[in-house]
């Protein structure tokens, strides 16, 4: 115990020093899992820790509040037709850009074309779907310009959809929609965003980025609210070894650090204490399970047999420390306006469960003589391999043979694609929060419906719920969709995962969220803790 | 000695061809490809990024078009760091890597070849165990464990040095990785040394050097200890060529940015020019050290030369 306090006081008393030596710059050291491939918001690679960084130097039509709720950007107000497939947005006139020059409507036209133009090859394209046009000029199949989002005027910007998206204001708050400086890229093209040319609009703008070692942000003097942002730069450490961004964090040279292991959640509660920050996010860990002919999990009855016996409990607590919620549906709790549907028949006691996979398997033709033999890929990870070693002894009572296959994750992914795989570990992470994120992964033709689940009721129900202008008959819809699928037993959800930073207890503002977002502006050192500047 | 330099710099271009080829072709083997991950992309897109990298073409095509590239000096751009080229990325973090592992290497020199020689000069004593137990130690624990240790004690329980980070190459944040990286280092040249000591001290120069009544010190410094560097110097070349390529263990536990990790990384992202970069980088690396290390061998050992 005294040693735990030692700790504790040795790492204060670091946050403190290193608070007070940097205090009169104000400066916020953030630690992130990775680099972000590019500060061009059409060519960032779709990771997580690209949202930290981008969402601080750019400001989208929508941005977001500090406790990840969604607030007008540089949009000031915005109206729906009644149809809900044309949106148009007024933008603030004291917007601008880090250069000083004005951010008008024709900045969003031509940052949503170079997201889509097949040139820039954005990895996010498919995002911007909903909007009219935008998959054929994708495919190559219809020019830029005709894309559905105009600027009649330079304060005036109009998104015309295909169909009624309630979710677009979560959509436009997400760093692929951001603005790009369009006088700047007439003037460099694809250039304009080397470190020496490149302007922003958000709160912060970049001013250097050395490869793996950091990016250097100072404020936007000419952010429209620079007068209420408290800190004077963050810099953007990537620490892709999670111990090593703990060691940081310990030391003090990390104000945040955003990830750490699920696996020492209690030494760290033990040790950190209040620096330690842990939220359910909208994100489920998953198996899919592959339904095409030829598996043994194309018969409902095994997929059944498979959900039934899986003791989510025993992953959560006691491999993964209660760090995380077990969950028996595909939607995570806490998407808006929606209630997950859970899988029918996992809310019984686990005898009842296990006798009556054991029946299922039976029905289905496996049993002593002809046992299943199953191929559970994973890509190599410690948490992966421990809860597959340990849905695999799970499963082994069934008289359920597993091969566990990891590889790296390229192969790993391209394996899943293929369809080579019985079960296949997957995750998916809300790029906005809507359940038609989440339920599309299941729906026939996507690419990240790995199982190649296909049930033509479910895919019905989320196409009605696409054309859907009532919001509220719209959830209903992607409800029913979500029942057929978990009554498929399309896929094995495992648990919800978690956000889980690690955050100077002497940093105000921050506020854990569901879509796990922070933006820097939100933030400031406490008056207290600046007391011992030299 | 100029003619043997330039005949083995020509027929270091032959070698590097293959390596080029081979690391071309077996990259494209591998199974899973630059835009296989977690978030798995519809054809149309996938489509548009391979036309925008050329991965459309055929892949004689794509290698011819890489050779060209390459003979103009153009690595080509990287594919998961996009805004950075690979020669940027080469340029930026091979000082950082060389300015590492030159330290680490210095150190390893300084502290392992006196250890090795005192350790044979006290052969079969109570120093020459202890020396050899720590050495052993030194190769038996590998730099994943003994990173961590150091960063956390000097880094985070101490707080006498930086946990990580380059700051620019700023003094402190150079002790505990160049620590750690010449750990295994000094281990490995002081048994190296003491070895190949214990074998010159037994040969027949060093008994005539004795007997024409030199003092041992005299024996020592003017005959045996350069004979016995011979075998530490062929392990010096790629030993350098290894340890200033950076590594990526201790960039990642400290958070440097050297080159080290575009090794892995680049291999693992299936990043195919960043891959092709630092193998051609590694292979020239190698040729030149090895180059060295035999122009090396002549100034230290009068039995070769290299004249025609």
């Amino acid at each position: 115990m005294v040693k735990h306090r030692l700790a504790a006081i040795a790492t204060t008393a670091a946050w403190l020093t290193v608070t007070s030596l940097t205090g009169q710059a104000a400066t916020l050291d953030i630690g992130t899992q990775g680099e972000p491939a590019s500060l061009d918001p059409a060519r960032v690679n779709g990771t997580v820790f690209e949202n930290t960084v981008l969402g601080d130097l750019y400001e989208g039509l929508i941005t977001l509040g500090p406790g990840g709720d969604y607030l007008p950007g540089v949009a000031t107000r915005w109206e729906t037709s009644p149809d809900g497939r044309r949106w148009t947005f007024q933008l603030r006139d004291d917007a601008r850009w880090s250069d000083g020059a004005p951010v008008t409507a024709r900045d969003f036209v031509v940052a949503f074309r170079r997201v889509l133009d097949p040139a820039t090859a954005s990895v996010y394209a498919s995002l911007l779907y909903p909007l009219h046009n935008a998959e054929a000029i994708s495919r190559g199949e219809a020019p830029v310009d005709s894309l559905g989002v105009t600027a009649p005027d330079p304060h005036t910007l109009v998104i015309e959809l295909d169909d009624n998206t309630p979710w677009l204001p979560s959509l436009l708050a997400h760093i692929v929609t951001s603005p790009v400086p369009a006088h700047l890229i007439d003037r460099y093209g694809s250039h304009w965003n080397r470190i020496d040319h490149i302007a922003t609009n958000g709160a912060f703008t970049p001013e250097s980025w050395r490869s793996h070692d950091h990016i250097a942000a100072v404020r936007n003097p000419h952010f429209h609210d620079a007068d209420s942002v408290a800190l004077d730069g963050v810099n953007y450490y990537p620490a892709e070894d999670l111990q090593a961004g703990l060691s940081r964090f310990r030391a003090g040279e990390l104000d945040i650090m955003r990830d750490f292991d699920p696996q020492r959640y209690q030494w760290l509660q033990e040790h950190l204490g209040d620096a330690v920050h842990l939220r359910n996010q909208l994100a489920t860990y998953y198996y899919a399970l592959n339904s095409r002919q030829g598996h043994p999990t194309a018969d409902p009855r095994v997929r059944e047999a498979l959900n039934l016996a899986l003791r989510r409990r025993v992953i959560t607590g006691q491999i993964l420390e209660g760090a995380v919620e077990p969950t028996t549906s595909l939607v995570p709790e806490g998407i808006s306006h929606y209630r997950p549907e859970a899988m029918p028949g996992l809310d019984q006691p686990m005898a009842q469960r296990l006798a009556r996979a054991r029946e299922l398997l039976d029905e289905a033709g496996y049993g002593p003589d002809h046992p299943l033999e199953l191929r559970l890929r994973y890509n190599s990870r410690d948490d992966h391999r421990r809860i597959a070693v340990a849905a695999a002894a799970m499963w082994r009572p069934l008289g359920i043979n597993v091969e566990l296959i990891n590889a790296e994750s390229s192969v790993h992914y391209s394996s899943l694609a293929q369809g080579d795989f019985d079960v296949g570990r997957a995750s998916w992470v809300a790029d906005f929060d809507d359940a038609s994120n989440f339920l599309g992964i299941l729906q026939s033709g996507n690419p990240k419906n790995y199982g190649g689940y296909h049930n033509p009721r479910f895919d019905r129900l989320m196409q009605q719920a696409a054309e859907e202008t009532s919001t509220e008959r719209r959830q209903t819809l992607l409800a029913q969709a979500e029942q057929v699928a978990m009554s498929d037993y399309a896929m094995a959800p495992i648990y919800s995962d978690a956000s889980r930073n690690l955050v100077n207890p002497q940093l105000e503002g921050w506020q854990d969220n569901a879509i796990n977002r922070h933006l820097a502006r939100w933030l400031r050192f406490r008056e207290d803790a600046d007391a011992g500047q030299p | 000695m100029l003619t043997y330099t330039a005949k083995r710099l020509a027929m270091a271009i032959p070698t590097l061809l293959i390596v080029i080829t081979v690391s071309f072709f077996l990259m494209r083997v591998a199974p899973g490809g630059p835009f296989d991950g977690e978030r798995q992309l519809p054809p149309e897109i996938e489509n548009n990024l391979r036309a925008a990298y050329h991965l459309d073409e055929p892949l004689p095509m794509q290698y011819l078009r890489y050779m060209g590239n390459l003979l103009q000096g153009d690595f080509g751009p990287s594919f998961k760091y996009k805004d950075f080229s690979v020669t940027q990325l080469i340029l930026q973090g091979f000082p950082v890597s060389l300015e590492l592992g030159g330290l680490a290497i210095g150190l390893a020199l300084i502290i392992g070849l006196p250890l090795g020689v005192i350790a044979a000069l006290r052969r079969n004593s109570t120093v020459d165990y202890m020396v050899m137990g720590i050495a052993l130690g030194g190769i038996a624990v590998p730099n994943f464990v003994i990173a961590p240790i150091l960063a956390l004690v000097f880094g985070v329980l101490l707080a006498w040095l930086p946990a990580g980070g380059w700051n620019g190459g700023a003094l402190p944040n150079l002790v505990l990785p160049v620590i750690a990286l010449a750990i295994q280092q000094i281990a490995y040249i002081a048994r190296m040394m003491r070895a190949s000591m214990i074998e010159t001290l037994g040969s027949h120069f060093i008994r005539t050097a004795r007997a024409k009544g030199l003092s041992e010190r005299q024996v020592i410094w003017r005959h045996a200890l350069r004979p016995s560097m011979l075998p530490v110097i062929s392990y010096l070349g790629p030993a350098i060529a290894g340890i200033i390529t950076g590594s990526v263990v201790i960039e990642q536990i400290f958070g440097l940015p050297g080159i080290g990790r575009y090794f892995v990384q680049g291999a693992l992202n299936r990043d195919y020019t960043l891959v092709m970069g630092t193998v051609v980088f590694y292979g020239v690396l190698i040729v030149l050290m090895n180059l060295v290390v035999d122009l090396l061998y002549s100034a230290l050992d009068p039995q070769i030369r290299y004249d025609d």
